[in-house]
């Protein structure tokens, strides 16, 4: 679909590393070249027309978004990523709310960046992580959740749709139960905001977290969506200009209401306004579509691949394009330079997600993960050279 | 060396390595190496005799290339003095980073004389030279 929107498919590569970071249409560029060339300048503190028209297309991102998502524009803060949304959530948020000995349940198949911070967290001020131990499949269910929930479970804090698995966890369901029983939910969207439809409200979110290089949007920027009651008692981990209403001599200051209070600093203006333009070229093409197209590279590559002798499958099960696997004695970074000399891109490793071992009890697997501008002839390219990968050494060697 | 014999070389070592697996024994030096731009994960450890290297072994998960340049130089440096293992540790090092370097001394590590090549396989190769380094640093310093 719409593979002509991007100038980089106009050489002959396959990119299914698109859990990494995904590719940017014309459209994206072209708005952010725009800022450049013809209204460059600062937000929030200018009165020229440059500033004033650079003003307009910043905050219209924040509807946008909440469009997107379904929140309020006021609960969505532009953070540089995942990752940041994250540790503001953590540091920001939970290090003030939460009390030693409370538990926080995580599970094996999240990336370091929604384990990591608690870590972290859970030695600065013991709190308690607790692993939600997975399915057979390494799915995960509400009704493991339930059996770690104690009357010390404070947080459930998960990814969407994980990086490696590619399951799609139950939001909704897993929402509703922590709104009945008090939990706080926050979601790592990373995977999921730029392949599905996602409703923040719906699925009683109190934080989400995604990126915005992960669906045609331009590095450097992401979002945080928090809910309105809980955003009034977050701290913000930055403080500077344009998040302050006042400081003085005194040591006394006010901070401006939420969002603008998280976003201390000239923010990347060009890369959010590049985001609002990738988010309506999404919603254009509709995350249903989207989803479904995944959906189907899925299903159509697992047909053929499934039939070659030698390649072990982690996640045939899993509902999205993420598809995680091994060549039988071969090291997958071996497997990844062997695609690379075919020009099919696709990314060898841990992916972040460390502590799966335990659970896969491999280390490394090779990932493709493919996104709306995948076509069904780019899966025929892979399985060619995956069904003549007997000669590897000679290609890799 | 023909890429023929090249590739024999690398795939017998990285099929079958030798001292492939950790033992127990705290008389052994142990380093771990890895790497910001490959997946490579590798643990060595060494014991050393006087001045002699006794052994080496290493384990991890790691790619054809750097799980063959371990096996071959363990194979090769068990039994050599501190200063002959820094000889082909450094002529080694010099081959990869196209630098002059005696070929001779290097036997089958030859076969990795292209790698620069592949600007994304170095890395790989030089896992098991810095480890090994690392360890004779350690172990020489301890003492
Ligand atoms: C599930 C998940 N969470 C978090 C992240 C981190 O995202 P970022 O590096 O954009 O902060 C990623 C990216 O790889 C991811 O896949």
């Amino acid at each position: 679909m719409n593979r002509d929107d991007f100038p980089i498919l106009s050489q002959d590569f396959v990119y299914f590393d698109n859990g990494a970071t995904t590719l940017k249409p014309q459209c994206v560029l072209d708005k952010m070249n725009d800022y450049y060339d013809y209204h460059t300048s600062n937000i929030h503190r200018g009165d020229y027309d440059f500033a004033i028209k650079t003003n307009e297309e910043y905050d219209r991102v924040r509807s946008l978004i909440g469009q997107f998502i379904n929140a309020n524009p006021e609960e969505c803060i532009y953070t540089s990523g995942t990752t940041m949304s994250i540790n503001m959530v953590v540091f920001g948020y939970m290090k003030y709310h939460l009390q030693k000995g409370d538990e926080v349940l995580l599970n094996k198949a999240e990336h370091a960046s929604n384990i990591l911070p608690w870590i972290r967290l859970s030695e600065e001020i013991g709190i308690v992580i607790k692993y939600v131990p997975l399915n057979e499949d390494y799915s995960l269910s509400l009704d493991a959740i339930k059996t770690c929930v104690t009357d010390r479970t404070k947080v459930i804090s998960l990814a969407h749709v994980t990086n490696v698995i590619g399951d799609v966890r139950d939001v909704e369901a897993i929402g509703d139960y922590c709104h009945q029983n008090h939990i706080l939910f926050h979601v790592d969207g990373a995977q999921s905001v730029p392949h599905l439809p996602v409703d923040f409200k719906k699925c009683h979110m109190d934080f989400l977290s995604f990126s915005g290089h992960k669906m045609c949007g331009p590095t450097g920027v992401g979002v945080l969506v928090g809910r309105k009651e809980l955003l009034k008692d977050m701290h913000p981990l930055c403080y500077g200009g344009g998040m302050n209403s006042f400081f003085e001599e005194d040591g006394s200051y006010e901070l401006k209401d939420s969002p603008i209070r998280f976003e201390a600093g000239t923010p990347p203006v060009a890369e959010v306004i590049g985001l609002g333009k990738a988010i309506e070229y999404l919603m254009e093409i509709g995350m249903d579509k989207i989803h479904e197209h995944e959906i189907e590279l899925k299903k159509y590559l697992l047909d053929q691949i499934q039939d070659i002798p030698n390649v072990i499958l982690y996640n045939k099960n899993s509902q999205s394009g993420i598809l995680s696997f091994n060549l039988d004695g071969v090291f997958a970074q071996d497997v990844s330079i062997y695609l690379n000399h075919y020009h099919i891109y696709v990314r060898a490793g841990n992916h972040c997600a460390k502590m799966l071992k335990d659970e896969l009890k491999i280390k490394n697997t090779v990932r493709v993960s493919v996104y709306f501008y995948n076509s069904f002839e780019d899966v025929d390219r892979l399985v060619e050279a995956l069904k003549n990968s007997k000669d590897i050494f000679k290609v890799v060697l | 060396m023909d890429a023929n014999l090249k590739r024999e070389i690398i795939l017998d070592n990285y099929q079958e390595p030798f001292h492939k697996g950790l033992i127990d024994d705290t008389s052994y030096c142990k380093v771990n190496t890895s790497s910001e731009s490959c997946i490579d994960n590798l643990d060595f450890i060494m014991k050393m005799d006087g001045d002699v290297i006794e052994d080496i072994r290493f384990d991890g998960e790691a790619c054809a290339i750097s799980t063959s340049v371990s096996s071959i130089f363990i194979r090769k440096l068990i039994g050599k003095t501190t200063e002959e293992a820094k000889e082909i540790l450094n002529h080694y090092k010099n081959m990869i980073n196209e630098k002059e370097y005696n070929a001779d001394i290097l036997g089958e590590l030859n076969a990795y004389d292209e790698i620069y090549k592949q600007p994304n396989r170095k890395n790989c190769a030089m896992l098991p030279e810095e480890a090994i380094e690392k360890l004779l640093e350690e172990l020489n310093n301890g003492e």
